[in-house]
């Protein structure tokens, strides 16, 4: 059957996406880079898996709420990120160079 | 309306995600700055939002994703007030 072939394909890419973005929350240097890669991979993730439930519930009223999950966390995600680095940004914290240049 | 080896493929799915926001909590427990641990919790709780619409599909509940938008909207608010509150002390809130 296609369709569960499909949502296993996209709970495995959202799985992928959102150990990249655990994975870049642990190792990048500072605050900055850690909020690249957890605003834009998790939301890369948390939309392939929000997809792979709107397969999995097929047509239904059900499909248009997950829609509309996934088009609200598409919008908040990366603004929620934005305003963290802009306060941390307006507290004088410094982004990390390499070396001095 | 949802079959058996689909339902475990979610199960499986949520519990990817779950053990992924556990090893985040080490994020937000050492995170150096305020903002560091702000950021950690935001994915953890995008994260929980997933897990839960996984869990609506699973068991077939479609009434769990009303809770996932409201936590959604929860998240949002949260990530917001907290950095205004640190920026402004006070000034905003």
């Amino acid at each position: 059957m296609v369709g569960s072939v499909l949502v296993a394909a996209f709970v495995a890419g959202g799985l992928f996406f959102a150990f990249v973005s655990a994975v870049g929350l642990y190792r990048l240097p500072d605050l900055y880079t850690r909020a690249h890669a957890a605003s834009k991979s998790d939301t890369l993730g948390a939309v392939l898996s929000l997809t792979a439930v709107a397969v999995a519930f097929g047509v239904d009223v059900a499909t248009l709420k997950v829609a509309m999950l996934a088009i609200f966390m598409l919008i908040t995600s990366p603004t929620a990120a934005h305003a963290i680095a802009r306060a941390a940004h307006e507290q004088d914290i410094e982004p990390w160079t390499r070396g001095e240049n | 309306m949802i079959q058996g080896p689909v339902s475990t493929v979610l199960v499986a799915g949520a519990l990817g995600f779950v053990t992924i926001s556990i090893a985040l909590l080490g994020r937000v427990l050492v995170g150096p700055t305020m903002q560091d641990r702000v950021i950690a919790l935001n994915v953890v709780g995008s994260n929980v939002v997933v897990v839960i619409a996984l869990l609506a599909a699973a068991m077939d509940r479609p009434a769990f994703l009303d809770v996932a938008l409201v936590y959604a909207l929860l998240n949002f608010l949260m990530s917001i007030a907290i950095s205004k509150f640190t920026v402004e002390r006070g000034g905003v809130l």
